[in-house]
């Protein structure tokens, strides 16, 4: 049984991208595209999710992501309550489950879940009551699904179609939940060349079972891509030896200029945030007419209400 | 079982014919999607409006969402101009519950202010569970609840109505 899904086939939560059928993917993206033009009117406002309560349960810090959950379910009129719980009951030893049964004891409606360990958005969906919905907003090295279709979103937005690009990930896989939920979105939506680029220490191993090509250098994956997608180096993985310092990494794998001309003259840069400039990607590209890095998250508001509105809709 | 009902080309025409007397230029016209779209293009040819026409998809505004969910697929709407004190007509193929329009007044108003609002349908076919009224009705008929009145439209852009 798919936990992801209803008997007849409709989002139940959203956990991972992986094994949702393209014609969800489709749909979440096409309710997004609608919900587009709310953020430009009068009044930034559809009554869909009036009455309901969401909770945003951070078990790890995060702006961004939290910031647009939060505006997203407030432009469907839903009430937003923010929990960061890393400086709350976790500190206090409260468990998990004992937070979230507290939670829905205050007529929660929806968990969006952001925690430390992989899988901690599954373990809460198994556990609460028919009427709530969890989604995942990043899960250890696991997945973070809404990031991955607000980048299909911004591909879409600006490519028109899946069908015949190239599309090049680039940086630390091997700890990346998005780079995880990108490339199961990629696959899904027909992507026909979806390819990896990074040094052998930050490639997962057997990565290439998730039906993508390797590349070790640059130059070799860059050539003729449509999108490239930057990912976030952690500081904290030059402690681990993994790497032997950050200007190493940016004379090899930073995305500068030059680098960049050898893709097509037409590809777009996105990168999931917050950048290190300098490190993954050089300022001039970051901030260079290529760059759709700031319209991504403009568009993680539309997907994440899109997300949102499927899930609360159909349960009574 | 399917009856015969008047051709939708003639009944559109008769509408125009009834809404121009009063037809104030500035007027935006508004559909409601899909059906209604499909007779606010004509009406917008048939009125000679110069403004273009607007359209609504009521899905994030019905009252029946937490029961059976988001219509799989919403379009986007799309008014291409600021209704902020501005006439409008808003048209829809099919009146019956009235749900339709209140959803689609409440939208129009999360969009501004307009002047006024007027109503003009294809066929109104009874059975209004809200108090509201058409102002213009290209056909008025008693259809029994467990009908539905369905307008459709070929590849060649022509219009049918059925019911069923």
């Amino acid at each position: 049984m798919n936990l992801q899904l209803t008997a007849d086939g409709r989002l139940r939560h959203l956990l991972t991208l992986d094994g949702l059928p393209r014609a969800i993917l489709t749909q979440i993206l096409d309710t997004a595209e609608s919900f587009m033009d709310v953020g430009e009117r009068e009044v930034k406002k559809v009554p869909l999710l009036r009455g309901k309560s969401i909770f945003n349960l951070f078990f790890e810090p995060s702006t961004r992501t939290r910031t647009t959950f939060e505006i997203a379910a407030k432009r469907l009129s839903a009430d937003v309550v923010n929990l960061n719980i890393a400086t709350s009951s976790q500190t206090k030893g409260e468990a998990i489950l004992d937070t979230v049964d507290n939670l829905a004891a205050m007529h929660a409606d929806m968990f969006i879940v952001r925690h430390s360990q992989s899988g901690a958005a599954h373990f809460i969906a198994r556990n609460v009551a028919p009427h709530i919905s969890v989604v995942n907003a990043g899960d250890g090295r696991h997945a973070h699904p809404t990031q991955g279709l607000l980048d299909m979103f911004t591909i879409r937005r600006y490519k028109g179609a899946f069908h015949n690009l190239t599309v090049a990930v680039v940086g630390d896989v091997l700890h990346s939940r998005v780079a995880r939920s990108q490339i199961h979105a990629l696959t899904t939506l027909g992507v026909p060349e979806v390819r990896v680029i990074g040094p052998k220490t930050l490639l997962p191993a057997g990565v290439e079972q998730m039906g993508v090509q390797v590349f070790h250098n640059m130059e070799d994956g860059l050539r003729d891509c449509d999108v490239v997608i930057m990912l976030r180096l952690q500081n904290e993985r030059m402690k681990g030896a993994l790497l032997p310092s950050a200007q190493e990494y940016f004379k090899f794998f930073g995305l500068t200029p030059g680098k960049l001309a050898l893709a097509k003259p037409d590809a777009i840069v996105m990168h999931p945030g917050p950048m290190n400039r300098g490190v993954e990607i050089d300022s001039e590209v970051a901030d260079g007419p290529q760059s759709v890095i700031l319209p991504q998250v403009t568009y993680g508001i539309a997907v994440r209400m899109a997300v949102m509105a499927m899930l609360a809709g159909g349960n009574g | 079982m399917t009856a015969s009902l008047p051709d939708a080309a003639s009944l559109i025409d008769a509408l125009a014919t009834a809404i121009a007397p009063g037809f104030d230029p500035d007027t935006r016209i508004v559909g409601i999607h899909t059906g209604g779209v499909w007779v606010a293009e004509r009406l917008h040819a048939l009125l000679r409006s110069p403004h273009p026409i607007g359209q609504l998809d009521i899905s994030f505004y019905r009252d029946d969402f937490s029961r059976i969910g988001l219509h799989p697929q919403v379009k986007p709407s799309n008014l291409p101009y600021d209704l902020e004190n501005r006439p409008l007509l808003l048209v829809d193929d099919v009146l019956h519950t009235g749900r339709t329009i209140r959803a689609a007044m409440n939208e129009l108003f999360d969009y501004g202010r307009p002047a006024s609002i007027r109503l003009a349908v294809l066929v109104d076919r009874g059975g209004r569970e809200l108090p509201i009224r058409p102002d213009f009705a290209g056909l008025v008929l008693d259809v029994p609840a467990h009908q539905n009145i369905n307008l459709s439209r070929l590849d060649d852009g022509h219009l049918t109505l059925s019911i069923a």
